[in-house]
């Protein structure tokens, strides 16, 4: 199982649980599962998060591998100026 | 079938990849034969102006234009009724967040003028006089409502609302009155309070930034013709002309497939030139006037009407042990949205204490409406404004503590394996690299005089990757067209042509890198988050790995030889074993030569949406000398130490490096909006908006630590966007050091300088 934690408001939507236990793959899968146990936060994943998998981060990566012991943070995306 | 790994062997044994070529576009550009935005010109074209707001906050009661449209040589004129209405949500844009609810109304005011220069109108005339004359008829009837302009006061209960129907984001519950808040945004690591409780000294401190704008060189600038079918054509100098396009055919409802925008040379954007202003009027002038029309913004437009960064109101705290351990770290950041909502205080959030390896972390922020132009992204946007601030702090605790501040630092610097301040554990990163090589500095180790002061700090952005796409194709002659999708502002053109080069081992002066428009290529993503050359090079790889398998596979036909004979090394398919003794090995130029007979034309399609950026540190020590007369401060010596991962041409991270730094001496130092009681800018020109020009800042050293990025085939990490990240402290320390004051607000500019000696005591000249 993959741990999976919220990074700053999500875990509003998700009645202020900020951290996860899921048996996600993929990060299709993890987006598909929160947003099942938690439909508000499904429009803010589809909107664009940046997902940090065992410290590298991947912005609109639905098919980036999550392993079974991978620490996982779902984090506001992330521009840039320049 | 082998292949070594084919990186930087060219078929001479030169690499092109690391060495300071020249780049490709340099000389029209110094001939003056390159053509930026404004150069651009269509047969019949009209030109373009825009009617802007004269108040900073008024409801637009009515908008009469019949008297210039009357007005002979006037072709069109537009208003809020020629650009469609959209809904309030957020849509991904690339790496962006945009509300075309807010966009449109930036283009061009519809219910309320927000700020002074806030585009009410626009007009195409055949002449420049015309279009003068016909703003000046165009009659707009304003209810003048009150402003507001700092972001403290902005927050206040009673403050004048710019929008009824925003309510704060982030908070529970919901608030049941809207307010200029847009957003609070919040990371937790830890126990703060636990933390400080732990902590032997606690500094807590509040700091204040002005508003400063990215400064290019080039205004905005935009030719655009639509035809009788709908087909839109667009040229405008912009960092992503494929955002352009997205923006425009949704502002416009243009279908994407009948736009074409091409991205011109670039003098400069450094984030400025992200978001859409002229084209989308070019573009609406010109379907109304059926012929082309241009549009240039004055530099007095570019400033009242493009958007600065941030100012913002920010409160440290943080807690260190007696031995120097930070324990605990608390923020509340206030950033300056503009009339829009959506500055990067989310970002600023996440950077303030990335540098550094703390158990326990709180940081809020505030994103904050008020009568000023929309804000737009400025290198790393919102990590200078809250890293100066605990920046000042850190060096504030080492100076407590008696310890040297690189140590200080160092005993507490984020390393491989330390939990970010924002969550994930950082890779391989090269904070402590650029903290070593500041202190093995000559600089580091000169003395100093009276007056004179030196300051270092340390700065952190993440850098990211997207949607890239590039094109080889290897001509009849074995020379090589490169074609990518993202403007290139830095050198990215010699940049990708030395990887090219590497890749197929040809010269690196028998690459021709060109920048396409957006009909030429796949979806790229703009050049921003220093993401251009990290991606560029990786789909170049991509696309050269397939022309050479592509070359292997016309080899084994040549030769008849089974994939295994044979092999792509040091820039050509070498036959393996006793095949070695029966052919050559094949060139590039070899292949280009038969290409015809052997298959057809040679040609790679390098597509991806690039992930694996590395996060980018930098170090940057300053020594500077205040006149205690005047209170002008001189910068003497600047350094800055950065993790470039690889520099594919290191003349051009360099080049970054010098330019970053600049930017933030500006920033520290003398740039600032200022506003007086009437809500309106004082000083919208470069003659009193205090830029550094080349004889205010000496040649700035760098330092290029390389600790390889492993997600990138050449180690490559992103480098445009941290050098802008540490002056802002490094100088306020050095500050500091001349003249034992803690400089709490920026620009620290001669009268405040002077303000602040006198107030110490420390000025002998009444």
């Amino acid at each position: 199982m993959a741990r999976v934690v919220l990074i700053g408001n999500l875990a509003q939507l998700t009645g202020g649980v900020a951290e996860f236990e899921l048996s996600a793959t993929s990060v299709k899968q993890l987006f598909e599962q929160l947003a099942t146990l938690h439909p508000a936060i499904e429009p803010h994943l589809e909107q664009g998060v940046a997902v940090a998998i065992d410290g590298q981060i991947v912005q609109e990566a639905l098919f980036e591998p999550i392993g079974p012991r991978s620490e996982v943070f779902i984090m506001p995306a992330i521009a840039g100026g320049c | 079938m082998a292949e070594t790994n084919g990186h930087a062997n060219g078929t001479n044994g030169q690499h092109a990849v690391g060495t300071r070529n020249i780049r490709p576009d340099g000389v029209d550009k110094v001939t003056g034969r390159a053509r930026f935005g404004a150069d651009y010109n269509l047969p019949g074209q009209l030109v373009g102006r825009v009617l802007r707001s004269p108040h900073p906050h008024a409801r637009i009661v009515s908008i009469d234009t019949t008297k210039a449209e009357a007005l002979p040589g006037v072709k069109a004129v537009i208003t809020r009724d020629d650009f469609p209405d959209q809904s309030s949500e957020f849509i991904p844009a690339g790496e962006m967040m945009m509300n075309y609810k807010d966009v449109v109304r930036n283009v061009m005011a519809r219910e309320k003028a927000l700020y002074e220069g806030h585009a009410v109108a626009a007009v195409a005339a055949t002449s420049v006089a015309i279009a003068r004359r016909a703003l000046k008829l165009i009659a707009v009837k304003y209810e003048v409502l009150p402003h507001v302009i700092d972001v403290v006061a902005a927050m206040a209960p009673n403050a004048p609302l710019l929008h009824d129907d925003l309510f704060t984001a982030g908070v529970e519950p919901k608030p049941d009155k809207p307010s200029n808040v847009a957003k609070r945004v919040e990371i937790k690591l830890g126990d703060v309070d636990a933390g400080f409780a732990k902590a032997d000294l606690v500094v807590d401190r509040e700091f204040k930034t002005a508003p400063v704008h990215q400064g290019y060189i080039e205004p905005h600038a935009a030719l655009a013709t639509v035809s009788e079918d709908g087909t839109t054509e667009c040229w405008t100098t912009t960092q992503g002309h494929y955002i352009v396009r997205a923006h425009c055919a949704r502002l416009l409802g243009l279908d994407i497939g009948k736009v074409r925008v091409t991205a011109t040379e670039i003098g400069g954007g450094f984030g400025g030139k992200t978001v859409v202003y002229l084209e989308p009027l070019a573009i609406a002038l010109s379907k109304k006037a059926k012929r082309p029309v241009k549009m240039v913004m004055s530099r007095e437009e570019v400033f009242k009407a493009s958007g600065p960064t941030s100012g913002a109101t920010v409160r440290v705290k943080l807690g260190a042990t007696k031995d120097g351990k930070f324990v605990a770290a608390f923020a509340e950041l206030k950033y300056q949205a503009g009339a829009f909502q959506g500055s990067p205080v989310q970002p600023g959030v996440m950077c303030a204490y990335a540098p550094y390896d703390i158990e326990n972390v709180h940081v809020i922020g505030y994103d904050v409406v008020s009568n000023r132009p929309k804000v737009a992204a400025y290198r790393a946007p919102g990590a200078p404004i809250s890293e100066y601030a605990v920046e000042s702090v850190v060096d504030e605790i080492a100076k407590k503590l008696g310890v040297d501040p690189i140590q200080l630092r160092m005993m507490n610097a984020a390393r491989e394996g330390t939990k970010a301040a924002y969550g994930p554990k950082f890779g391989p990163i090269g904070l402590e690299e650029t903290l070593n090589s500041i202190k093995k500095t000559e600089h580091w180790n000169t003395p100093l005089r009276k007056w004179q002061g030196r300051g270092v700090a340390s700065g952190f952005w993440f850098n990211i990757g997207g949607e890239t796409c590039v094109s080889l194709t290897v001509n009849e002659d074995g020379t090589v067209s490169l074609m990518a999708g993202t403007p290139d502002i830095g050198g990215l053109r010699a940049s990708l042509a030395a990887v090219a080069a590497d890749e197929l081992g040809v010269p690196y002066d028998k690459v021709r890198p060109i920048i396409g428009d957006t009909g030429s290529l796949g979806f790229n993503f703009l050049t921003g988050g220093s993401r251009s050359a990290f991606s560029g090079s990786m789909a170049i790889v991509e696309a050269a790995k397939l022309i050479k398998a592509d070359l292997i596979a016309r080899a084994c036909k040549l030769w008849e030889a089974k994939p295994e004979q044979v092999e792509w090394k040091d820039g050509a398919v070498r036959p393996l074993g006793a095949l070695a003794e029966k052919v050559k090995p094949m060139t590039v130029v070899d292949f280009a030569k038969v290409a015809g007979k052997t298959g057809g034309p040679i040609a790679g399609l390098g597509r991806i949406n690039a992930q694996g950026a590395g996060p980018s540190f930098g170090t940057h020590l300053v020594d500077l000398e205040v006149d205690p007369e005047t209170g002008r401060v001189t910068i003497l010596r600047y350094t800055v130490a950065q993790d470039a991962g690889k520099a594919l041409h290191p003349a051009y991270v360099e080049g970054q490096y010098q330019g970053g730094a600049v930017q933030g001496i500006g920033w520290a130092l003398n740039e600032e909006y200022i506003y007086g009681e009437d809500g309106k800018l004082q000083n919208a020109g470069f003659l009193d908006y205090r830029m550094p020009v080349a004889s205010d800042v000496p040649m700035i050293d760098t330092v290029l630590v390389e600790v390889g990025n492993p997600k990138h085939p050449y180690g490559v990490r992103g480098v445009g966007e941290t050098p802008i990240v540490p002056p802002l402290g490094a100088i306020a320390n050095a500050m500091e050091n001349a003249t034992g004051i803690r400089f709490t607000e920026l620009p620290m500019s001669p009268p405040k300088v002077l303000k602040a000696l006198k107030d110490k005591g420390l000025n002998k000249v009444s």
